[in-house]
């Protein structure tokens, strides 16, 4: 029962993403958490989780950068923090590693919050969630399958969950615990959730390949192959959409498909919509309500032949 | 498992394109040669990336393949190369999924999703080794300038 779940209330770390080209994405995850009874409080003056970019650099700054806005957490009294983009997620708990695993990570940690004038984190005090785990946990597929008015009956899903929801494995001590808990070799929450929204989900080889998402503007001939790989790999196994819970995983297969049919010619029919937006819609929520309008590659006329929105 | 001549990443890619485009007779009729085809290929993709880095490819096993033994050597030392360890994996799980039942109605289809798995990984590694004047080639990688990282720029601040 909903009364025994864990996660009812979270602290919400956004990200930078969430803000801009995820948006759509921001907007339905907070939709759907006050749909579902959920509470998310945002966390004050957070900042950047240090991306791809401070870590490219200077991983230290970046496990700091993450500390940072772990450490406000707690100072909020939260021992969970809720980050749907995969990026932002991984990059916390990479902070939470190597803070007890590295020396040199703590002392650098410690040197920058005190500079700072914050409280230095230390691991342990909080726990990083992605939006997969708040909804499994908080809710649970039972709960959701009660509360769907819109099913998503025929809906053929390709669940993509990127690469760097589950790795590197070392980073996430709680996933391949066995039953009940999520695989890094072939995640499924996605996958939960959506068939209790009642979807039909296809078996998807590519759920956890890369997207070609770090060199999107550096190199976008291979992020475009890689993409366009991954849609028709999806439409091969009878996909009518791509589901997703990372916003730069999200953009770039929006963008790259878009490019694919430019460059390459190569036109692919797939949808792709974050699984928020779509268990919104099937809990009842309009499309404007989980900013469908906001994706880039129109997905409205779809979702109506479907009865959604 | 290798067989015949070794391709290199675009021959990789154009052999999966025409596999995908072969008609579901010509798929069913020749199954378990395709699966050891396949198997070989990511077999090849791994080769030259291993050969690139400056390293002999191991003859050894993991699991039974060589593909995955391929896929440790690359990634020790080097944690962004599991950006394709699920992909190798797939590989070799489309290749068992072919050579249990050949005679399956299921196995043409099986044949073509497994050689999209395998376009991937050489989409993947080809982008690496193309990209590797940039720095790696993935969202979870080392610093650019691993000799500078650290003490100097958090010792600025």
């Amino acid at each position: 029962m909903m009364a025994d779940k864990k996660y009812k209330k979270v602290a919400y770390y956004p990200g930078c993403a969430l803000e801009s080209s995820g948006h759509a994405y921001n907007a339905s995850t907070k939709a759907v958490g006050k749909e579902l009874g959920l509470e998310l409080v945002e966390l004050d003056n957070w900042n950047c989780c240090g991306a791809m970019e401070v870590k490219n650099i200077d991983p230290k700054i970046q496990t700091y950068l993450s500390a940072r806005n772990l450490s406000i957490a707690e100072d909020m009294g939260f021992d969970t923090v809720m980050a749907p983009c995969n990026g932002c997620y991984h990059n916390l708990k990479k902070a939470e590693y190597d803070l007890s695993h590295d020396d040199k990570s703590v002392e650098v940690n410690a040197r920058l919050s005190g500079k700072a004038g914050h409280n230095t984190y230390e691991p342990g005090k909080v726990e990083t969630i992605h939006a997969l785990d708040w909804l499994k946990e908080a809710v649970g597929e039972e709960e959701i399958a009660r509360r769907v008015k819109n099913s998503l009956k025929g809906m053929k899903i390709a669940n993509y969950y990127g690469c760097m929801y589950t790795r590197p494995r070392h980073i996430f001590p709680e996933k391949d615990k066995g039953p009940g808990t999520e695989s890094t070799a072939k995640p499924h929450f996605m996958d939960d959730i959506l068939a209790a929204a009642g979807a039909e989900n296809v078996e998807f080889p590519l759920k956890t390949a890369c997207c070609g998402g770090a060199h999107a503007l550096s190199d976008s001939d291979t992020s475009t192959k890689l993409v366009l790989n991954i849609l028709t790999t999806a439409e091969a196994c009878g996909a009518e959409v791509i589901a997703t819970e990372c916003p730069t995983c999200h953009t770039g297969l929006e963008m790259h498909q878009i490019r694919a049919e430019k460059v390459l010619g190569r036109k692919t029919n797939v949808k792709i919509l974050y699984f928020t937006q779509l268990l919104g819609m099937a809990l009842g929520l309009s499309a404007n309500k989980v900013a469908v309008q906001e994706n880039f590659s129109d997905s409205r006329k779809f979702l109506k032949e479907k009865g959604l929105g | 498992m290798t067989q015949g001549q070794r391709r290199s990443i675009d021959e990789v890619t154009d052999r999966t394109d025409q596999i995908i485009g072969a008609t579901t007779d010509a798929l069913a009729a020749s199954a378990p040669a395709l699966a050891d085809e396949l198997l070989a290929m990511g077999e090849d993709v791994l080769v030259a990336w291993l050969e690139a880095k400056g390293q002999v490819p191991t003859a050894e096993l993991s699991e039974g393949f060589r593909l995955l033994a391929m896929h440790r050597q690359a990634a020790r030392g080097n944690p962004t190369f599991n950006a394709c360890r699920e992909t190798c994996r797939e590989v070799v799980f489309h290749h068992n999924l072919i050579r249990l039942a050949p005679q399956d109605a299921q196995t043409p289809r099986h044949i073509r999703l497994g050689a999209m798995v395998v376009r991937h990984l050489a989409l993947f590694v080809g982008g690496k080794l193309q990209a590797d004047g940039l720095g790696d080639f993935c969202c979870s990688s080392r610093p650019i300038r691993q000799g500078e990282a650290t003490d100097l720029k958090t010792e600025a601040i």
